[in-house]
C-alpha cells in the first residue's frame, strides 16, 4: 500500500512538466480559442458578458462577402485536392521506383528529401525569383524555347487565374520528398518473401506493386493523405511569402485571413473563429480519411 | 533462364539486385531518366540560387542566366551578413533551438518513463491524451498564447518561442521515446530495484544512459520544427528575430540586388544542408519515426 502511494506521487512528479507544458500551451488554448470565437474582442479585451455575441462570428465568417472566408476555404481545399491527387501519386511513384532497389537508391532518396529541410520562407523567396516576370528562371526558360515572347511575360503570381496553381508548385516541389520518404520506408518494410513468391509466380513489377506493395503500405498512404489534407488546410508560410493571399484574394487561405483579422484588423474574436474552424476541419478530415481507408479493407 | 532460377533461390537480401536485373533494359533506362529528371528539378533551383548569389544584376538579367558566374562576387556574402545581421539571427535561432531541444528531451523522457515503465491505472489513456498533440495545429494556440505572452511580459523574449516550440514538439518526442524505451529490457529495472534503486535511481542510472540514441532523433526532430517555424516566430517577437523572420523582413526592404538576396538565402540554407550531409540517415529516420507508428 505504502509503495503504491509513493509510486503515485512519482508518476505525478514525472508527468508534471509534460502535463504543464502540454495542457498550458496546447489544450487550454484550444478551449480559450473556442471561448474567444464567441466574443467580439480586440487584442487587449477580456471575455465578458458585454462582448459575448454567440455564433455571430461564425455567421459573419460564412456569409460576409468582404471577409472572403468561403473563398479561402475553397482555395485550401483545392490545395488539398492537388496535394492528394498530384503530389501523393508522384511521391508514391518515386517511392516504388526507389524502394524496389536500384543502384544509387540512397543518393536519390537523399536528394529528393532535401527540399523538406529548407525553411519554407527561403523556398518561397527562391520561387519568387524563379517566377519573376522580368528576369526569373522560368520566364527566361520559356523565352528560350519560344513559348512566350520577350516583353510579354506571364505574371505567374499576379494573375488571378493562375496564381493559386503557381503557388502550389513550390508546395509540391518542397513536400513530394517528405511523402516519398514515408512511403519509401513502407515499401522497404514489405517482406521480401512476399515479393519473391509473387515473382516466382511470374508477376510483373507493376503487378507486384499493385497487388502486394500498395496494399501493404496502405496505413502509410493513409497517414500521408491525412498530412497532405491537414497541411493544405493549415498552409501559411509559402502563401504568405509568395502572394500574401493576393492578387485580389485569389490565393487567400484560412491562415492568411486569420493573421489578417488578428493583426491588421485587431479582431481577435473573428481570428479565433478561423482557428477553431481549422481545428474542427483538421480533425474532421482525419476522421473521414480514416473511415474511407477502413471501408476499403 | 537457368540463371534466373539460381538467382531466385538466393537469400532474400539479394532480391533487390535480382528484381532490377530481371527488368527489361529499356524500362531500366526509362526509370533512370525519370529519376534523373526529378533530381534536376530538385537540384537546379538550388544551383541557380547559388550561382545568382555570386553574380551582378546585369549578368543575372541577361548575359548569363544559368551559367556559372563569370566573376565570383563573394563580397555579396559579406554584404548580406552585414545587412541582414545574419550572425545575430543565427545566434537567436540557435539559442531558441538548443533550449527547446533540451526542454523537450528532459520533459519527454520523464513523461515516457512514467507512461511506459511505472505501473498505474490510466497510463494508456494519458498516452493517447498526449498523442492528440500530433494533430493539433499551431493555429489553435496562436491567439491565447499571444495574449498570455503579452500579459506576462514575455513578448519579444526567447521564452516566447522556446516554451511553445517545446510544447508542440512534445507529442512526437514522447512517441519517439516510447519506441526507444520499449527496447530497454524491463529486467534491468527489476534488477536495479532489487539492488535498492528507487524509481528515480532507475530513471537516472539505467534509463537515461540507455536512451542516448533516442536523443539524436528527438533533437533533430525538434531542431527542424523550430529552426524553420514562421507563424509563431513572426508574431511572438519583433526585435528578436529568428532566421526565417529576419530573412523575410530583409526581403521586404531589399529586392533590387539579386546577388545579396541570393547570398542571404544561401547563408540561411547552408547550416541545415551541412547538417543534412553528415546526418542524412538519422534525419530521415527521425521524420519516419512518427508516421510509421502513427
Amino acid at each position: 500500500m505504502n509503495k503504491k502511494v509513493k509510486n503515485g506521487i512519482n508518476v505525478f512528479l514525472f508527468l508534471l512538466p509534460a502535463l504543464a507544458l502540454f495542457v498550458g500551451v496546447l489544450i487550454a488554448p484550444i478551449f480559450m480559442s473556442t471561448a474567444y470565437s464567441f466574443h467580439d474582442m480586440g487584442p487587449l479585451d477580456k471575455i465578458s458578458k458585454d462582448n459575448f455575441i454567440g455564433f455571430k462570428n461564425y455567421i459573419e465568417l460564412f456569409t460576409s462577402d468582404s471577409l472572403n472566408f468561403p473563398l479561402a476555404l475553397k482555395n485550401s481545399l483545392l490545395l488539398a485536392f492537388f496535394s492528394v491527387f498530384i503530389q501523393l501519386p508522384l511521391s508514391l511513384g518515386l517511392a516504388l521506383l526507389l524502394g524496389k532497389g536500384i543502384k544509387g537508391e540512397r543518393g536519390f532518396l537523399s536528394v529528393f528529401f532535401m527540399p523538406v529541410l529548407i525553411s519554407t520562407i527561403i523556398i518561397g523567396q527562391l520561387w519568387l525569383k524563379i517566377y519573376n516576370p522580368d528576369y526569373g528562371l522560368l520566364t527566361r526558360a520559356l523565352e528560350a524555347i519560344g513559348v512566350i515572347k520577350e516583353g510579354s511575360p506571364i505574371i505567374w503570381l499576379g494573375d488571378k487565374k493562375i496564381a493559386l496553381a503557381a503557388a502550389f508548385v513550390p508546395i509540391l516541389w518542397q513536400y513530394v520528398g517528405y511523402h516519398m520518404l514515408l512511403m519509401y520506408a513502407g515499401v522497404k518494410g514489405v517482406s521480401p518473401d512476399l515479393r519473391e513468391a509473387a515473382m516466382l509466380d511470374g508477376a510483373t513489377d507493376s503487378q507486384i506493386n499493385r497487388y502486394i506493395v500498395i496494399p501493404c503500405i496502405k496505413p502509410i498512404i493513409k497517414v500521408s493523405v491525412i498530412f497532405a489534407i491537414t497541411g493544405s488546410l493549415k498552409s501559411y508560410d509559402l502563401i504568405k511569402v509568395l502572394t500574401d493571399g493576393g492578387p485580389n484574394h485569389a490565393t487567400e487561405v484560412p491562415s492568411t485571413l486569420m493573421i489578417n483579422f488578428l493583426f491588421a484588423r485587431n479582431r481577435f474574436g473573428l481570428g479565433s473563429t478561423v482557428a477553431v474552424m481549422l481545428i474542427i476541419l483538421c480533425f474532421f478530415f482525419a476522421i473521414v480519411v480514416n473511415r474511407v481507408f477502413r471501408r476499403e479493407d | 533462364m537457368a540463371k534466373e532460377t539460381t538467382k531466385a533461390t538466393a537469400p532474400p537480401k539479394d532480391l533487390s539486385a535480382y528484381s532490377i536485373k530481371k527488368t527489361n533494359p529499356v524500362v531500366k533506362v526509362i526509370i533512370y531518366i525519370l529519376l534523373a529528371i526529378w533530381t534536376i528539378i530538385n537540384l537546379f533551383p538550388l544551383y541557380w540560387m547559388f550561382t545568382f548569389s555570386l553574380k551582378t544584376n546585369p549578368e543575372i538579367y541577361g548575359i548569363n542566366v544559368i551559367g556559372l558566374p563569370k566573376e565570383w562576387h563573394w563580397e555579396f556574402y559579406g554584404l548580406a551578413m552585414q545587412r541582414v545581421n545574419m550572425l545575430k539571427l543565427f545566434g537567436n535561432s540557435l539559442l531558441i533551438a538548443v533550449a527547446s531541444i533540451a526542454i523537450t528531451i528532459v520533459v519527454s523522457l520523464m513523461a515516457t518513463y512514467a507512461l511506459t515503465r511505472l505501473v498505474w491505472k490510466g497510463s494508456k489513456l494519458m498516452n493517447s491524451f498526449f498523442m492528440l498533440g500530433l494533430t493539433i495545429p499551431l493555429h489553435a494556440a496562436l491567439v491565447p498564447l499571444f495574449k498570455a505572452i503579452k500579459l506576462v511580459g514575455l513578448y519579444d523574449t526567447y521564452w516566447a518561442l522556446i516554451i511553445p516550440y517545446s510544447a508542440f514538439s512534445l507529442a512526437m518526442a514522447i512517441l519517439i521515446c516510447t519506441g526507444f524505451m520499449g527496447e530497454i529490457p524491463k529486467d534491468l529495472d527489476e534488477a536495479a530495484y532489487i539492488d535498492g534503486c528507487g524509481v528515480w535511481g532507475i530513471f537516472i542510472r539505467i534509463i537515461v544512459p540507455l536512451m542516448t540514441p533516442a536523443l539524436a532523433t528527438i533533437g533533430i526532430y525538434t531542431f527542424l520544427q523550430c529552426w524553420n517555424e514562421f507563424m509563431f516566430a513572426s508574431n511572438f517577437t519583433s526585435k528578436l528575430k529568428t532566421i526565417p523572420v529576419g530573412v523575410q523582413t530583409f526581403f521586404g526592404q531589399h529586392t533590387t540586388d539579386w546577388g545579396i538576396v541570393g547570398a542571404a538565402l544561401v547563408i540561411a540554407t547552408f547550416p541545415t544542408l551541412l547538417i543534412y550531409v553528415f546526418l542524412s540517415r538519422k534525419i530521415q529516420e527521425s521524420f519516419m519515426a512518427g508516421a510509421i507508428k502513427g
